[in-house]
Parts: C-alpha cells; sequence; structure tokens
C-alpha cells in the first residue's frame, strides 16, 4: 500500500486539521470533537448536518457553507460517526429552529444518526432526519437494508441548503427532501477498487480489462463485471437504466457526473459529453449539470452517473444559487 | 450462581481480550460480505472500556455496563457501535439495583433485555443473519439454565447458511451464503467469556 500518511490512528485527525487549517475563513473544528463546523452561521434558519465515514472527501465537509451545510459529522475510514459526535453537532449549530439531518442510506448511519436524533431531543433539540437513498442498482425490497445513499446526496444538501437559507422551517425541509431524494437516481461503474487504509490492500479485485456496474462507495458488490467498453456504451447502459427506473420519462433534468477518487477529469468530462448527446438523442432537456470528484470512495477509479428530475423549477433555481463553500 | 461486580468484569475483561485476539479473524470475515472492518471496530470499543474502566472503576454491575455500553456507542461506529450499545444500555436500567445474580434465569433475564434492544435498534428478526441469531437463542438457553459452549457455537455457525437481509451484506443477497456473519461471530464471544466466568 502506498498512501500519503503517517500514523494509521491519526488520519483522521489530521485530515480534519487539514481541512480546517485550508479554509480557516469558512469552517473550524468543534475542539476535541469529530465535527467541523461553519464560522458564522446565520440565526432564526434550520440548520442542516450531515456526515459519515471518511473516504468520501470532499463530502461532507466540502460542502458547508451559507445555502448548504452548517457542520459535517467525520466518522472513521467508510465507517459511521457515532452518536455523541452527531450531538455535538448538534449542538454547535442548532440557532432553534431545529436541525435537519441528512443521512446517506446505510445501516450504521442509520442506526447513529437516530440514536443521536433520540439523545438530542432529551436536550431539547428538534431534529428531523432525510435519507438519501439514490443508488438504483440495488433491488429496493424488504429483503435488504434498502438503496443506498451515494452521490445524489449533494444534491440534496444543495436544494434543502438554500431551502433552509430562504426561511423553509424543519417540517418543510423534511416533507422537501423526502420528495427530492425520490426524484433521484444513481448508478455507479468501477474500474478499480479502494484501498481503505487501515486494510491496506484493495477491497475487490477486478481484471485488467474488467469494469464493474453498480458498485458502491465502500466497494460493495454491484449488478455485473464485464470487459471494459467504450464511454458511449458505459454511458448508454447507465442513462438507459436510470431513465427507465422513472415511472415517468422526466422532460428536463439536472446531471451530475461523479468521479470515484482515481478517475481524471479528462474522462469524465468525455464520459458527460457521452451522456448529454444520450439525453438529447432521447429528448430529455438538461437545464443543471455538474461533473467532478463530490462523492469519492478514497482511491476507487470510476464514476457514477446521478440524474435527477427537475420538472420542478424551483429546483433548478435552488441548485444554481450561489453558496461559498469549500467544494460545490 | 453468584456474579458480582468483580464476576462481570472479569467476563467483559475476558471479552475484550478476545476481541483484540480475534481483532484480525473478526476484520476477515467481515470482507466477503461487509467492508472488512469489524475486527478494527470493536478493538476501538473494548479498548475504550477498559481504559473506561481503569479511569472510573464502576462500582456495581448496572455501572459496569453503563461503561461498556458507552464505550461501544462513542467509539465503534458502523452497526455494530449501536447495536452493542443499544444491548448493554438495556442492560444497565435492568440491573439498576442488582448487586448479585444469583441464578440463571435471572441473567437471561438481563440478557433478555440486552436482545430486546438490538432487536428495536436494528429492526432485526430471526434468521436475517446477525448477532440476533446468537442472541436469542443464547438467551432463551440461559433463561432454563442449559447454555453451553457448544450451542454458542452452533448458534453462530449457523448464520453461515443464512441469507442476509440487514445491513451491507444484505446487498449481496444469496452471494451472503457460506459466510458466518462477523457481528454473530464478535457476539459467540461475548457469551463464551461469560461461559467462562459462570462455570
Amino acid at each position: 500500500m502506498k498512501k500519503i500518511i503517517n500514523n494509521l490512528a491519526d488520519i483522521i485527525d489530521e485530515m480534519m486539521n487539514g481541512l480546517a487549517g485550508s479554509y480557516a475563513d469558512k469552517i473550524h473544528r468543534v475542539d476535541d470533537s469529530r465535527v467541523l463546523a461553519q464560522n458564522d452561521i446565520a440565526e432564526k434558519r434550520v440548520a442542516l448536518v450531515s456526515g459519515g465515514g471518511s473516504g468520501h472527501e470532499p463530502a461532507h465537509a466540502g460542502f458547508i457553507g451559507d445555502g448548504m451545510l452548517s457542520a459535517a459529522v467525520v466518522g472513521d475510514v467508510f465507517t459511521s460517526p457515532t452518536p455523541d459526535q452527531i450531538l455535538t453537532a448538534i449542538d454547535e449549530v442548532d440557532q432553534g429552529e431545529g436541525v435537519l439531518l441528512i443521512v446517506k442510506n446505510y445501516t450504521g448511519d442509520i442506526l447513529n444518526f437516530e440514536m443521536a436524533q433520540e439523545m438530542s431531543e432529551m436536550n431539547d433539540h428538534e431534529v428531523a432526519i432525510v435519507v438519501v437513498d439514490d443508488d438504483i442498482s440495488v433491488e429496493n425490497s424488504e429483503f435488504t437494508a434498502g438503496k443506498r445513499g451515494v452521490a445524489g446526496t449533494i444534491l440534496i444538501h444543495k436544494i434543502l441548503g438554500d431551502a433552509a437559507r430562504n426561511g423553509a422551517s424543519l417540517s418543510e425541509l423534511k416533507e422537501l427532501g423526502d420528495q427530492t431524494v425520490a426524484k433521484i437516481k444513481t448508478i455507479g461503474v468501477a474500474l478499480g477498487a479502494a484501498t481503505v487504509p487501515e486494510v491496506g490492500k484493495p477491497g475487490f479485485k477486478l481484471g485488467e480489462e474488467e469494469i464493474e456496474f453498480g458498485v458502491g462507495i465502500h466497494g460493495e458488490a454491484g449488478y455485473r463485471r464485464e470487459k471494459i467498453r467504450p464511454s458511449k456504451e458505459l454511458a448508454q447502459e447507465l442513462v438507459t437504466k436510470i431513465l427507465a427506473d422513472y415511472a415517468k420519462k422526466p422532460t428536463k433534468v439536472g446531471v451530475l457526473v461523479n468521479g470515484m477518487g482515481a478517475t481524471p477529469l479528462m474522462e469524465q468530462y468525455i464520459f458527460m459529453n457521452d451522456v448529454l448527446h444520450l439525453l438529447a438523442d432521447e429528448g430529455v432537456e438538461v437545464t443543471f449539470t455538474k461533473v467532478g470528484d463530490y462523492m469519492t470512495s478514497l482511491d476507487m477509479a470510476g464514476i457514477s452517473l446521478t440524474l435527477i428530475d427537475l420538472g420542478d423549477e424551483n429546483l433548478v433555481a435552488a441548485l444554481q444559487s450561489e453558496v461559498s463553500t469549500i467544494a460545490w | 450462581m453468584n456474579l458480582t461486580v468483580t464476576e462481570v468484569q472479569a467476563w467483559l475483561a475476558k471479552f475484550s481480550t478476545a476481541i483484540v485476539e480475534n481483532k484480525d479473524y473478526l476484520s476477515d470475515l467481515d470482507t466477503p460480505i461487509g467492508d472488512g472492518d469489524h475486527g478494527n471496530n470493536m478493538a476501538r470499543g473494548v479498548i475504550a472500556y477498559e481504559e473506561s474502566v481503569a479511569k472510573t472503576t464502576p462500582k456495581d454491575i448496572s455501572a459496569t455496563f453503563q461503561a461498556l455500553s458507552m464505550a461501544m456507542l462513542s467509539k465503534v461506529g458502523g452497526a455494530s457501535g449501536p447495536l452493542y450499545g443499544s444491548a448493554f444500555m438495556k442492560m444497565t436500567k435492568a440491573t439498576k439495583s442488582v448487586e448479585t445474580i444469583t441464578s440463571y434465569e435471572q441473567l437471561g433475564d438481563i440478557l433478555a433485555e440486552g436482545l430486546e434492544g438490538i432487536k428495536t435498534r436494528g429492526k432485526v428478526e430471526l434468521q436475517d443473519k446477525t448477532m440476533i441469531d446468537v442472541w436469542d437463542p443464547v438467551v432463551k438457553a440461559m433463561q432454563v439454565g442449559e447454555l453451553d459452549y457448544d450451542m454458542v457455537e452452533t448458534a453462530k455457525e449457523s448464520t453461515k447458511d443464512m441469507v442476509a437481509r440487514k445491513g451491507r451484506a444484505s446487498y449481496l443477497g444469496e452471494r451472503s451464503v457460506g459466510h458466518i456473519d462477523p457481528g454473530a461471530t464478535s457476539s459467540a464471544l461475548l457469551f463464551k467469556m461469560l461461559l467462562e466466568v459462570v462455570h
């Protein structure tokens, strides 16, 4: 394993301090905690908190800022943060209007955030949870933990952050969040696995020319392995599958092409070019685009494609509104 | 049976040692059906428990369970932290005024509270291929004074043939068959160490 680190035990602390030290004008680390928080939190607004395991940088701390998150809770690599840390974030950011937790649908995250919600209610905080489950490569049945929450989460940060800035109440944000999550669909494709520092070896093995569709952001197994194909054909696979998953084909969409960590932007732009052509052929208008590394998986090679149904013009405005964050 | 705070702490000290000794094994079990960190996560929790006990020297059984609960909740993360944390939180409540555990039935009833905590928190049922598949038969056998080492081992092994329906392993569906559940394995260590203290 080759990684630019010091002691394994210190990687999270050192990463957090590096982040906070680089962007001291925007964020700070709450003392003795796993919480990064916004410096100047606007009063009389619902505060948004997200978080999860590390290894997905710039998610989530990169999205702290007015109009997005107020704080991010940082877990160990690919491991949910603990309830006491989530509670610290809630204590830090609550301006009296309540706190909305945005959680990716993974069992560990759900359990820890739910416990934090219960504990925070004892401290007289009003807290609601929006669960993001945009990964449609997983069948949503009672026999699984449900669809996973992946790159589409950052669109929820943006849309709900904008609504909170415009004065939406906690219950309105919860409702908007649940409605919007249903409009977001993502599938990933991996070219190579991530190496978790504590483990020291790649989480799965792909052949020299092999790719895997549907891999999760922690290297969870996908739905099919095959030989690498031209970008155009990968785009075709993902666009077709995602559009087919909508009950009614959307007329306007937003497109997020997300790098998994080790895929060059050049390839992401090429892939985006193919996606835009395919959507034009399908007669689907694209009213918002975003491409880059937003929800990574350490050094996994690959990309994910996220579409969001933007039939509602308000969502476009929310996605396009100005924010000052590290990474949006 | 005469389990005082001394024996309970001896039990949990043995459990801590067993987790640390089996750290790599637990993580290896977690690699094919999870994300390969169960041993590391659990080790963080039990080490924090040991530190907390050394610092605060809990005076009774309930305070001891609470120390483990808080260590698991605050240091483990993932799904295991809240699940073990909830179990021992319930057992903390169930032993509030208990100085000595004097019967298998009483011990079983206390563990049953822990089991309830896991079920409620994780919304887990039997046969989901989780730690419940060890906890449930263990509790029932303990309540009637029939728990032995083999039973714990059998319960753990039974998860091998199950299809995971909860947690990250559930995404594998049928492909999770053939692998022992890591959470069931750490729970089996918990109860094997309990048997060492009880006998």
